[in-house]
């Protein structure tokens, strides 16, 4: 690989797909990532989508590279375009040195492609030929495929098993239409700069290839989650509908509820007669979760809500990503009760700080959320294998006498949890305020105790808190400060700074703020929040926390997410 | 069994004198024991407003959740632990009117449990406002006029939702009321039991009188399994039918619907992850295949 390529695409191609919902652009994605990993690359694909059902135009960016790639990016090096009017939706992103690959009768003659190289191939003729239009796709992926020069054997086999379980004429003719494509760019040069080199590796062992919403759906498996009840809405439902695949083969009940108010009542339910239960929910349908979020922190039941965020206010943007809903579930809820808010970056992440928020739910009996966005739930990339080996689950359960008492005080705040059915005692809980025993109460006094013993348990889960975590010299100058789902274009983007004086900063718990917060604030000269909304939410709650302000801020809330070069840009101005 | 063990002592009860509550808790009790039920496999659910104290003044396992909420959380703790006995116990501003989606869908999902919904037709905790049973022109300190509003017929919807079991009860006739209450408690699927009680603050027009005049008991010439005659009797309006307007039995539970008990009983606090197909499930993942 020259060295060209290096300065301007940092080792990677990216590829992007764009065409109408419907047209099957997810199953060209799904393709060509598999087949990519199979050869050996490593992969990242972010979709962006319309919200409708067929039509419009949506396009996915595709990430190849022999070196791991997690972060979106704007650029495109290699443009397929599957529709009339695809060309226009990226045309911000296309420069002259975007190769196309398409069919110049579909995509007509766009006045920004006139620079560009473009190698025409008629995929719907030959799908047609081959006896089907549709295998159009097909023939796309085995022309990108033949472009980048992916070997022929890995392209067979991925289309075998992609189309594996159909009737053999369909996938013999699937694999005609991808050697068609593939043969149909052979005598095609690629510009030097986008060659692939040969992957010097094969994928390590027990390398993942999976997107955000899975991840979050096996952490809650590996949380021994037993019972789902949510109402679909974008971008929480593929979590849901993971996990209703899944239901069977690790004996959960999943349960599509009348409505969001309906599910969170049901799990906390669950959790009341000792299940583990989840919901999984976006904005619009917490908000109508908030009075049964306030049910848990007065009942002090354990709770795990999967929030996953899309732009507001209202419907807002459907399908979008955003990080606006970080102050709503901070202090979502009336009356005070503590929660622990968790925000996965990486997809380890999403994987183990969901298995961990069960434990932490149990064992504090507070309502804990993994806060994501359309972006982290859509997104997928190459992840080492995930550490299973510790995986257990810790059971905050008790065996009741028959003198329990639900609400007994204790110095931690926390009390025995008891469910009904084991052991001698009665599990009484009430969300009016209540005795020890459960029972609605008017005592002032008694009032106070349990305030203070419900808000004790705020201190002691901060012992089981997630730092943060610092990428970067430890002697830094410039703090660039993120949570959530930007970690890897974030991360990415100051690595592309090549400044020894700055680093990041990257929140996996933003609430309660970690207590070490101030220290890392205290020893930069300036701080750079970087979030996903209009108002610097997390940089509002640190200065809130830790009583220092950040200094400057990135934002970004036209529901695209952040690129990685616009948050290079945005620090290169800032940190001139 | 005696009732006694159902019994909390002395405790404070907050419900005015003379209350058609005190009557449905003392018939719930007797037939509680009379069912042999053991108060720690006994979990009584409620929302708010007066009846939804109703919980707190009997021994058992208790959940007294928000306003209108008491049907997830039952359906819930149903099938997290199919072994316990889940009654519902509300009024009727709870159960149909700020739960009445849940109230729907509850008996559209038939979990095994039992509906007890005090209708004194009148908001009590709240001071005298129409609740969604109150009739026509009854005056409050809300509905100045009168309410205009068509009242809620419970019954009609559950069995035009085909609920598995659909009665009423008249709180004042304590033995039949009883026989009802088991027969709902029995019963394997969604049971609902409307009981008619009065409010003796703020509803003057059905007293204990009115509902004597206007009831009558269903007798051995209605079938419960027809489905048509039980709704022409739930939409009579002159005399209000009493007894059990429906049944239809063989109709599968929410848990049995769920699978996860039918070759193993244990609810889901004593069940395990099965890390082999956790494994399994993540290597399905694994990149480059």
């Amino acid at each position: 690989m020259g060295s060209a390529m290096r300065d301007r695409s940092n080792g990677d191609i990216s590829v992007v797909l764009c065409g109408q919902a419907g047209q099957g652009v997810q199953t060209v994605e799904f393709l060509l990532t598999r087949l990519m990993s199979r050869a050996g690359y490593q992969v990242f694909a972010t979709k962006e989508y319309m919200s409708r059902i067929r039509g419009g135009a949506n396009s996915t960016t595709i990430r190849v590279s022999d070196r791991p790639v997690a972060g979106a990016v704007d650029r495109i090096d290699l443009l397929i375009p599957l529709n009339e009017g695809a060309v226009e939706h990226v045309v911000s992103r296309i420069s002259a040195r975007t190769v196309v690959l398409g069919e110049r009768q579909i995509t007509g003659d766009v006045p920004v492609l006139r620079a560009c190289t473009f190698f025409d191939v008629p995929f719907t003729a030959i799908a047609s030929a081959i006896g089907n239009k549709l295998y159009s796709n097909v023939v796309a992926v085995g022309a990108i495929a033949g472009l980048l020069g992916i070997g022929a054997e890995h392209l067979r086999a991925s289309v075998r098993h992609f189309f594996a379980g159909k009737p053999s004429g369909v996938v013999e003719d699937n694999v005609r239409a991808a050697d068609e494509g593939y043969a149909a760019v052979a005598k095609v040069d690629l510009p030097h700069e986008l060659t692939l080199s040969e992957p010097n590796r094969v994928p390590a062992r027990g390398e993942l290839l999976l997107n955000g919403g899975e991840a979050v759906g096996m952490g809650a498996i590996a949380g021994g989650c037993n019972f789902v009840s949510s109402y679909p809405m974008s971008p929480s439902t593929p979590v849901l509908t993971f996990l209703a695949q899944q239901a069977k083969n690790f004996g959960t009940i999943v349960e599509q509820a009348e409505d969001e108010i309906a599910a969170v009542n049901m799990a906390i339910g669950a959790w009341y007669a000792g299940a583990r239960a989840l919901v999984t929910t976006s904005g619009g349908g917490f908000a109508l979760m908030t009075e049964g979020l306030s049910l848990a922190g007065m009942l002090e039941s354990p709770l795990v809500i999967h929030l996953a965020q899309r732009p507001g206010p209202a419907t807002g943007l459907p399908t979008r990503t955003e990080q606006a809903d970080l102050e709503m579930a901070v202090y979502a809820g009336h009356g005070e009760f503590p929660r622990i808010i968790l925000a996965p970056g990486t997809l380890a992440d999403g994987f183990h700080l969901t298995q961990r928020a069960f434990d932490l739910a149990d064992k504090y009996q507070v309502p804990v959320f993994i806060l994501t966005d359309q972006y982290y739930i859509d997104s997928y990339y190459s992840t080492p294998a995930f550490e299973l080996s510790r995986i257990g689950v810790e059971k905050h359960i008790v065996n009741t006498s028959r003198d329990y008492r639900r609400y007994e005080s204790g110095a931690t705040g926390v009390s025995p949890r008891g469910v009904p059915g084991y052991g001698e005692g009665l599990v009484v809980v009430d969300s009016d305020e209540h005795d020890e025993e459960g029972h609605i109460t008017e005592d002032a006094q008694l009032r106070v105790r349990m305030v203070d013993k419900r808000l004790a348990k705020g201190v002691s889960l901060l012992r089981d808190a997630v730092p943060p975590e610092l990428v970067g010299p430890p002697d830094y100058r410039n703090l660039v400060i993120c949570w959530g789902s930007t970690y890897h274009a974030v991360k990415e983007a100051v690595s592309r700074l090549e400044r020894d004086d700055t680093a990041m900063l990257h929140y996996r718990q933003v609430y309660p703020v970690p207590a070490d917060t101030a220290d890392y604030l205290r020893r930069a000269e300036r701080t750079v929040i970087v979030e996903g909304n209009a108002t610097a939410q997390f940089g509002q709650l640190l200065h809130l926390q830790a009583g220092i302000a950040v200094t400057h801020q990135v934002l970004n809330y036209d529901g695209l997410g952040f690129s990685v070069e616009r948050i290079l840009h945005r620090l290169r101005d800032i940190l001139a | 069994m005696d009732a006694k063990v159902f019994d909390r002592g002395d405790i404070d009860i907050a419900w005015c004198p003379g209350c058609g509550n005190y009557a449905i808790l003392r018939t719930l009790r007797e037939a509680l024991a009379e069912l042999d039920v053991d108060p720690r496999q006994l979990v009584m659910v409620s929302g708010i407003g007066q009846a939804a104290k109703a919980p707190h003044y009997l021994r058992a396992h208790v959940f007294n959740g928000l306003h209108g909420r008491a049907l997830p959380p039952a359906t819930a703790i149903k099938a997290a632990n199919p072994s316990l006995t889940v009654i519902a116990e509300s009024g009727d501003g709870d159960m149909y009117g700020e739960g009445g989606n849940h109230f729907i869908h509850c008996i559209r999902r038939n979990p095994d449990i039992t509906n007890i919904v005090h209708n004194n037709m009148v908001y009590g905790l709240t001071k005298g406002q129409a609740s969604p049973t109150s009739p026509i022109g009854l005056k409050t300190p809300v509905q100045v006029d009168g309410v205009h509003l068509e009242p809620f017929n419970p019954v009609a919807v559950a069995i035009a939702l085909d609920a598995s079991f659909v009665a009423r009860a008249n709180a004042q006739d304590r033995e039949q009321t009883k026989e009802l209450m088991k027969k709902a408690i029995a019963h394997r699927g969604y049971a609902l039991l409307d009981v008619f009680q009065p409010c003796v603050t703020y509803n003057k027009l059905n007293t204990y009188q009115w509902f004597k005049a206007h009831t009558y008991y269903l007798d051995e010439s209605h079938d419960p399994r027809d489905r048509t005659a039980a709704f022409r009797r739930a939409l009579e309006r002159d005399r209000l039918p009493l007894g059990v307007f429906y049944v239809s039995p063989e109709k599968p539970t929410f848990e049995d619907n769920a699978g996860l008990y039918r070759e193993d009983p244990r609810p889901l606090y004593q069940r395990d992850i099965d890390l082999a197909r956790l494994r399994d499930l993540v290597q399905s993942f694994e990149a480059g295949t």
